[in-house]
């Protein structure tokens, strides 16, 4: 077995016995970058040099006895939107091609202080819009398990990483599906943290009150460690949450028993591929036979989550998006007389037909005459679907749902019709409309060999249940024999 | 619910935005479809709800008043298109 | 119709920098100059990712001035997004508050012609201020220093209630003396930390709907924007004369020409599209909390005044100028523990410091000295040291350096000349020379007295003492 085909706590706990080095290990997964991202395309930039001495320096500082953290010298892939000083953040566009970070995000000194060892940064749909990392400005990202399919977006790079051994765990970001479709699409795992779990610091944003980073990893265990990692209160981020630090691999327990699941009918029902549906009904039987409870409910008001997720999170991206004007940073034109040609010209050239699509969208509904009818409303509906999943989670621990409604789809098959694609994320908006806590984990090979994807959704700060449920269920079923070819 | 390519254009220029005659015939088409989408949420009976404001009950999140510089205008600076001395620099806007 | 049957009227937008010693959303100095950006970091300068944090004294501040302003204070607030794009405002959206400002429905008080006016209030909310724009003289561009972006202000926004420009220049004044007085902004008008966009419009007497306003931005000295309303108030009411209809639009007031001219690139209508700051969370205040804000604010103008006319018996004219800046008011508080002598202490600073600084072109916060100089100055006065003309003498020294009185009257020789000796013969030496005067005053003449103590004043360089000089004078003639 090579080493780029270990999780994480194997590669720690090898770590620990000085079985293997940091540099070993960092340098198996440049050679296996070198030898498969050419067709994955999962990279936008890698940081050979960089990694490689940060490598050799942790295991000189293991050998000379100086106290470490077990995760030192791990290696990392990060989402090109979170903010690394000194390297490029590029959010997949043109816009900020050459944008060098000059600070770190929260994110990335919580893993400095762990000294991981960071790989390179990864292809996303432009500013993280899209289901399918079609939208990247540079390429599209493989689908390790299809190449001719997508790997699901906006963390497409972020997961086809994994999923093709490019790196053990990496960091993506989720605003409406962007860490769990793809997870799904690649047959690994995502989390996407309670909103406020985890700081947005340094990571630039798309939709503010919904965007949240995340770990995508090869199974839950190492999901629970990365949380631990990058979960905590941050004074730079005035949505996080001052709580007290948990250590979620407490959570990895292997019992179920008296466990209350819902499913709610709406998510197995029109509109989800029949071979998604029945796997998901199979893990429903699964955790029955585990112990857990399952019961049928509804989340009715869950249909509208869509509409209401592409105002709200447009809204907030088209005035999140104004900063890049070509002044201070990233894309200028050089078709310019004036001030107004740079705003105008620049912002034209430098953003994507989906970008630009979604500025004016967000700018329509907040545009005077529209912001009652579009912004307002689905503001207060936006309330009407967290108190349904308040209500729910006074019955239930944990829902359960399909990631995606499909299996990966070709390149190319949705990319010219928005709203198809937008409907691509409508199991995975709702969680992000209600600030909650979801994960996607691998429970099936559909016909075609492609994976399926479970979700389970917890309720605000729960996240131990989803890790234990997800936990049990991994301990007893065995996707992780099947690997892309 | 109809959007004129006329509103089309009066979006973009709020956006700042510079958009192609083909461009603006083809989001005047995906608007309507996105809009159709959005209008879905009229279904909804919202009467005396409160709108969502950011995605948590948060509140008094405050900041002591004490000076922290960050001390390097190089590094702030590094990525601008056009600057001088220690400024960004843009064509003459007339006040 | 002739002009008196036109109103005119008013409404301001004054924006007061508050002083805090960092910024509304991150940990940048506040302070005024330095080199162009240095007080800067990726939130201030809109860096990819980068997110505001609120500091705590700007709502203290805020609360504050709603407070001194008889303002209701929102329990439930919070900051709303004010997106456009220019070029000083680096996240093309301003940081603001929209429908649930801070304070709301106050109201200051104001002298006029008529007596006391309420000027209403409608609202203060807290909102970032924008970077600098330079513009180059040899045609290169313009440069963006974003030194003073996102310093914190607050927007006091009134209601439409003046309806003359001394109305506007008493409202403004006393908004500055309050904030002074509270401590929440040095008000320094010529650094533009106080400023105001002044809405003008005016109507037929008796009407009631308003005209159609326009719009001055940005006005920051007393003098031009009064000069601007006039003007503007006069040229409104020449277009209606003339059958015009007057357009709302934003002026830009020329103080050299003395005119207001259109700013044409503001011809686009705008839609801010504000709506909820989703970065920030809410402003919840509780009882306890705005208790406590209320207890710290000092003793305001209108008590002072009240209690000066009380306790100290000074005049209405004495006690409304000494309270009508903080810094005359503490100056006078701080002297008069010194010299106890309240009526002179007044005096002086009515008189002579409002004229220095008048001659100076400066306003009160200019003063270096304090009450310790001062007092000292006042008891100079009472002991006979020095004469009243002299004491004029030394504020004007002490406008140019703040040294204690005793040693500027002893390094000068300014001390009043006192002994018998010196007066005597000071008195001899007059009325040998000026055996005309004596003769006019033994024929009756009392004026010529006066002109002999006057001779002997220029003799003296004014030191002689005043009251010695008229008795010897008199023992002298009558022998």
């Amino acid at each position: 077995m090579e080493l780029y085909e270990y999780t994480v706590h194997e590669l720690v706990e090898k770590l620990e016995k000085r079985e293997v080095t940091s540099e070993e290990i960092t340098r198996s997964y440049f050679n296996r970058i070198k030898e498969k991202d050419p067709e994955v395309k999962a990279y936008v930039s890698t940081l050979e040099e960089e990694a490689m001495k940060k490598a050799k320096q942790v295991d000189e500082d293991r050998k000379t006895g100086k106290q470490v953290s077990k995760f030192a010298g791990i290696p990392i892939g990060i989402k090109d939107n979170m903010c690394i000083t000194g390297t490029k953040t590029t959010c997949s566009s043109k816009m900020l091609e050459n944008f060098v970070a000059p600070y770190n995000a929260t994110v990335i000194e919580n893993l400095n202080k762990q000294d991981l060892v960071y790989l390179g940064k990864l292809n996303m749909d432009e500013f993280a819009m899209g289901s399918s990392t079609e939208h990247s400005a540079f390429f599209k990202t493989h689908n390790p398990w299809d190449l001719a399919r997508v790997p699901g977006g906006s963390s497409g790079g972020s997961a086809a990483a994994v999923a093709a051994d490019l790196a053990p765990w990496t960091l993506g970001s989720d605003t409406g599906g962007s860490i769990r479709q793809p997870a799904s699409l690649c047959g690994i795992v995502g989390l996407k943290p309670t909103y406020g779990l985890v700081s947005r610091y340094g990571l630039v944003a798309f939709a503010s009150s919904l965007d949240q980073i995340g770990p995508l990893t090869k199974d839950v265990t190492d999901s629970a460690m990365l949380l631990n990692l990058i979960a905590g209160h941050d004074d730079k981020d005035s949505t996080s949450i001052d709580m007290e630090k948990k250590d979620y691999t407490k959570s990895l327990i292997n019992d179920v028993k008296g466990m209350k699941i819902g499913l709610p009918k709406e998510y197995i029902g029109e509109g989800v591929n029949e071979e998604v549906r029945n796997a998901v009904l199979a893990v429903a039987k699964k955790y029955e036979e585990m112990g857990a409870i399952v019961e049928e409910c509804s989340l009715d008001v869950g249909k509208y989550s869509t509409a209401v997720y592409y105002i709200i999170a447009c809204a907030e991206a088209s005035s999140n998006l104004g900063r890049f004007d070509g002044i201070r940073y990233g894309y200028r034109t050089e078709k310019f007389d004036n001030l107004k040609d740079i705003y105008k010209n620049s912002r034209s050239e430098g953003f994507g037909p989906e970008v630009k699509r979604r500025i004016i969208l967000g700018t329509y509904v907040l545009s005077s005459g529209y912001y009652d009818a579009y912004y307002k409303k689905a503001q207060k509906v936006r309330t009407v679907i967290k108190n349904s999943f308040n209500k729910l989670f006074e019955k239930y621990d944990i829902l359960l749902s399909p990631t995606s409604p499909t299996t990966a789809f070709k390149i190319g098959e949705k990319s010219n019709n928005p709203v198809e694609m937008y409907l691509a994320d409508s199991c995975t908006v709702p969680v992000n409309i209600g600030g909650l806590p979801a994960i996607s984990m691998p429970c099936a090979l559909d016909s075609k060999g492609l994976p399926i994807g479970l979700q389970l959704i917890g309720k605000a700060f729960d996240e131990e249940k989803i890790f234990r449920a997800a936990y049990t269920y991994e301990q007893n079923t065995n996707f992780r024999e099947n690997k892309p070819q | 619910m109809t959007i004129s390519k006329d509103e089309i254009n009066h979006i973009a220029k709020l956006a700042s935005l510079n958009l192609s005659e083909e461009e603006i015939e083809r989001y005047t088409v995906d608007m309507q479809e996105i809009l159709q989408l959005a209008n879905t949420i009229n279904n909804v009976n919202t009467d005396g709800m409160n709108e969502t404001i950011g995605s948590n009950e948060k509140s008094n999140v405050l900041r002591k008043d004490e000076v922290i510089e960050f001390g390097n205008i190089e590094l702030l600076l590094s990525n601008a298109p056009s600057k001088d001395e220690g400024m960004f620099r843009i064509p003459k806007v007339i006040n | 119709m002739s002009r008196d049957d036109y109103e005119v009227v008013i409404g301001l937008e004054v924006h007061c920098e508050l002083s805090t010693k960092t910024k509304i959303f991150c940990s940048c100095s506040t302070e005024f100059g330095g080199e162009p950006n240095s007080h800067c970091c990726p939130i201030c300068m809109a860096m990819p990712g980068a997110l505001p944090v609120l500091n705590e004294k700007v709502v203290e501040y805020a609360v504050k001035a709603g407070l001194a302003t008889n303002c209701s204070i929102e329990k439930n607030s919070k900051n709303d997004r004010k997106n456009y794009f220019y070029p000083d405002t680096p996240k093309a959206y301003q940081i603001s508050q929209f429908d649930k400002p801070l304070c709301y429905e106050g109201y200051v008080t104001i002298e006029t012609e008529d007596g006391e006016k309420q000027i209403r209030i409608e609202r203060i909310h807290i909102e970032e201020d924008a970077g600098k724009l330079n513009h180059d003289e040899y045609g290169r561009g313009t440069f963006i220093d974003l030194n003073r972006a996102g310093v914190p202000l607050i927007e006091v926004v009134s209601k439409p209630d003046m309806r003359n420009s001394q109305e506007v220049e008493a409202y403004m004044r006393k908004l500055k003396s309050i904030f002074e007085y509270i401590g929440i902004s040095d008000c320094k008008m010529e650094q533009g930390s106080l400023r105001a966009d002044v809405n003008v419009s005016v109507r037929k007497r008796g009407e009631k709907e308003f005209g159609t306003r326009t719009e001055m931005k940005n006005m920051n000295s007393f003098r031009n924007i009064v000069r601007a309303i006039d003007y503007e108030a006069e040229r409104q009411i020449e277009e209606i004369e003339k059958g015009n209809k007057i357009a709302q639009e934003s002026l830009r007031w020329d103080e050299i020409s003395g005119r207001t001219f259109s700013m044409r690139d503001k011809e686009d209508a705008q839609d801010y599209r504000y709506f909820p700051e989703p970065d920030l969370v809410a402003i919840r205040l509780s009882d306890e909390y705005i208790e406590k804000i209320k207890k710290q604010l000092p003793e305001l103008p209108e008590s002072r005044k009240k209690r000066y006319k009380e306790q100290y018996e000074l005049t209405e004219k004495a006690a409304n100028f000494v309270t009508s800046s903080k810094y005359y008011s503490d100056l006078f508080e701080e002297a008069i523990k010194i010299c106890n002598n309240p009526k002179t202490t007044g005096n002086l600073i009515m008189s002579d410091i409002a004229r220095i600084l008048n001659e100076r072109e400066e306003e009160p916060n200019c003063i270096k000295f304090t009450g310790k100089e001062l007092g000292e100055l006042v008891t100079l006065i009472d002991k006979g040291k020095i004469s009243s003309a002299i004491a004029k003498k030394v504020l004007e020294e002490l406008f140019n350096e703040v040294k204690m009185p005793s040693k500027i009257i002893e390094e000068k020789g300014w001390i009043q000349i006192s002994d018998e000796e010196s007066i005597k013969q000071v008195v001899l030496k007059i009325l040998e020379n000026n055996s005309q005067s004596v003769l006019d005053y033994k024929a009756g003449k009392d004026r010529a007295l006066g002109f002999l103590v006057g001779q002997a004043m220029k003799e003296t360089k004014g030191k002689a003492n005043p009251q010695m000089l008229n008795k010897m004078f008199l023992e002298e003639l009558n022998k």
